[in-house]
């Protein structure tokens, strides 16, 4: 789906309809257009940062929804002890007939504890276990219904109070910056004058600098888009990271409602570029990057881990195989990574019988030996590589 | 015999108050500080120029004052680096034993032999707690500090950065504060059953708007040809002195106006006597066991005073 070109917009093509070389396939994006809205979109959204920071009141505002409607907020005391859980909500949006699957998974109690040092790590065991069950779907024999549930884009939230990055935000950001987008935003920047809210980016950006975290990139626009889409990517890129501000409440301003929040002293509006960051943020998130997210997800970071997976493999494989030539009997100590071997070995050699059976089948049959192609194993399968 | 004019003189004169501030980087607390006395008594730490040190350290800078003849010693203790780490276990620690070191050296000056009419006091009055305005509640470290806080030093504890929250928010806040504190048991100035009933209705009120939510600014802005000290923003100006946009103006009238004395007093006649009082018991047992080398020091001057 991804190869396709966009090579004309439908109305252009009724005119070539006529001339005499016209094959028809001009309108392949209609088609694969049609075919996405039908399906639907997935995305997986995961929001990291003390509590407090504002992350529940910035997804409801950004998808105008209320996610968190029976929510209690823990006291000081339930806080006490509190360890790293992981919640995952789903709700299902739709905008002019495109449906959205979307997946807020959240991290209570992360940065709560007094003693913070198991907080990431809940946190990359939930971030490995999509990869690993995607990695095992992959693997399998049905692939017909995999669900996708790796996390396309972490948003972290870093407190405003603070001069930069603390210890805590740098040590989450290098375990997990090669295992999924991070994208860092300022949460309740409705504190910050202007000028401090330009110390602090530039603060953070530096200490991203400084500890060599690689946070999601934006690509490049292609050189054809037009000047105003080129400006909007680059004030884009200039604000990183997005100095947020959320809110629930709608309220009336000059007999417009929109949501904001409102001090003695002035109105804070949430959707007011001069007063925060957050159409920024909405633009890039789900305007024009959401794709992209998932594109460098499963391209990028995931491709790592299985990478990683199956090199550990070879390596548990080379290991048992010299435990069975240095002691024969010794099957005693087959771990998990060798059932898994096992597994996908029967795999293969079941697949290959079926594929032979099939063979034989059609060359009695005689029948088009392009039914048999679709049988056959895809480019991308883990397995025969192996 | 002193006539009443002298010793009112020579108490004023000689005012000495020591604060301890404490709180995570970045709350304000030196802003709020030179805000109170309107003077550079605090030096901002500017970006990351300091390395973070690793455990709490205590720095304390002094200062005077003085206004309308009278003279005022100020002493402030920042606590930099606590809570600013993965790991805060024990991050109170330098702190309690600051705090615990000074009432120490009073009791050894108080027991010389031969001391000194006026005792250098350096005991902490006050100690101010910065709470980050989450708008939730209190978090584990804050329950666990300000519970051992409260039984050596008085504690006022202030939401800092009050121009996150929105006046429901900071009043439900508040409220959760409250609630957390009665449900820890953690006592904070000014004490019901200490006071004074001359002063019971004024304090009523003042712990009903604790914990004083304030905005501390240095900046001074001119609006409508008045000069006033405040943070701007795109939508407005927060004013620091202004009672409905924040406690500021509140918190600074109990802490120097009327309640100062206060505070010296109850460190004075409560807190250290506390501690005296625990001190010496456990030097008393010690001396009849003899068994712990502790304290030697300390027990060499309780037996020249008996002398």
């Amino acid at each position: 789906m991804k190869d396709f070109t966009f090579l004309g917009s439908p109305a252009s093509t009724n005119h070539l309809q006529n001339a005499q070389d016209f094959i028809g396939f001009a309108t392949l994006p209609e088609q694969v257009h049609r075919k996405s809205v039908k399906r639907g979109f997935d995305f997986t959204l995961m929001v990291v940062g003390e509590s407090g920071l504002g992350k529940s009141t910035l997804i409801n505002s950004l998808f105008l929804t209320d996610l968190y409607k029976e929510r209690k907020v823990p006291t000081g005391e339930s806080l006490v002890e509190k360890t790293v859980s992981i919640e995952k909500k789903t709700i299902e949006i739709e905008e002019r007939g495109v449906k959205l699957r979307l997946t807020v998974v959240d991290t209570p109690g992360f940065g709560d504890a007094v003693n913070c040092e198991e907080g990431w790590k809940a946190v990359e065991r939930y971030v490995d276990e999509q990869f690993n069950k995607f990695f095992q779907d992959e693997s399998g024999l049905n692939r017909k219904n995999i669900q996708d549930h790796r996390v396309h884009c972490c948003l972290y939230f870093v407190p405003p109070y603070g001069h930069g990055l603390r210890q805590m935000d740098v040590e989450f950001m290098r375990r997990l910056h090669r295992k999924v987008n991070i994208v860092p935003v300022i949460a309740k920047s409705d504190t910050l004058t202007k000028a401090e809210i330009h110390k602090l980016k530039t603060n953070i950006l530096n200490d991203i600098e400084n500890n060599k975290i690689k946070i999601y990139q934006f690509p490049e626009c292609d050189s054809d888009e037009d000047e105003d889409f080129k400006q909007q990517d680059r004030e884009l890129k200039a604000s990183i990271p997005f100095a947020v501000i959320g809110s629930n409440c709608v309220i009336e301003v000059a007999g417009k409602k929109m949501r904001g929040r409102q001090y003695p002293w002035g109105i804070v509006e949430v959707e007011n570029s001069a007063h925060c960051d957050f159409v920024k943020l909405r633009t890039m998130l789900i305007s024009t990057h959401m794709q992209d997210m998932k594109e460098v997800t499963q391209d990028v970071h995931y491709e790592n881990f299985r990478a990683q997976c199956i090199s550990q493999m070879q390596v548990a494989m080379k290991e048992r195989n010299k435990l069975k030539r240095e002691s024969a009997a010794n099957f005693d100590q087959v771990g998990d990574a060798d059932k898994l071997l096992q597994q996908k070995d029967e795999e293969i050699r079941r697949m290959q019988e079926m594929l032979s059976q099939m063979q034989e089948k059609l060359k009695e049959s005689g029948k088009d030996p392009a039914a048999a192609l679709c049988l056959e194993p895809g480019k991308r399968d883990s397995v025969v590589n192996v | 015999m002193r006539t009443y004019h002298q010793s009112t003189r020579r108490d004023l004169n000689c005012l000495k108050s020591d604060m301890v501030i404490k709180g995570r980087s970045g709350l304000g607390k030196s802003t709020f500080v030179n805000t109170l006395f309107k003077a550079t008594v605090a030096r901002r730490k500017s970006g990351e120029e300091e390395p973070l040190p690793s455990t709490t350290e205590v720095k304390t800078v002094s200062s005077s004052l003085s206004e309308g003849g009278v003279r005022l010693n100020l002493t402030i203790t920042d606590t930099p680096g606590f809570g600013d780490h993965i790991n805060n276990e024990n991050c109170w620690e330098p702190i309690v034993s600051y705090i615990e070191a000074q009432y120490g050296r009073y009791l050894q000056e108080e027991q010389k032999v031969d001391r000194l009419l006026h005792i250098p006091d350096t005991r902490i009055h006050c100690c101010v707690y910065f709470i980050p305005p989450t708008g939730h509640s209190l978090s584990s470290l804050d329950v666990e500090v300000l519970q051992r806080l409260d039984k050596i030093v008085n504690v006022v504890p202030v939401v800092a950065k009050a121009d996150t929250l929105t006046l429901e928010e900071r009043a439900a806040f508040k409220e959760r504060i409250r609630a957390d504190l009665s449900d820890h048991a953690i006592k904070v100035y000014p004490l019901q059953e200490y006071e004074d009933l001359d002063d019971a209705p004024e304090n009523m009120k003042i712990r009903e708007r604790l914990p004083f939510a304030v905005v501390g600014s240095t900046t001074w802005h001119e609006i409508h040809g008045k000069k006033l000290l405040g943070r701007r923003s795109n939508w407005g100006l927060v004013e620091v002195e202004n009672k409905s946009h924040n406690d500021f103006a509140y918190m600074r009238d109990m802490l120097i106006r009327t309640h100062m004395q206060d505070l010296i007093g109850s460190t004075a006649e409560r807190h250290y006597e506390n501690f005296r009082r625990a001190r010496l018991s456990t030097k008393t047992t010690s001396k009849v066991n003899i068994v712990n080398g502790q304290d030697t020091d300390h027990m060499e001057d309780l037996n020249e005073s008996k002398i």
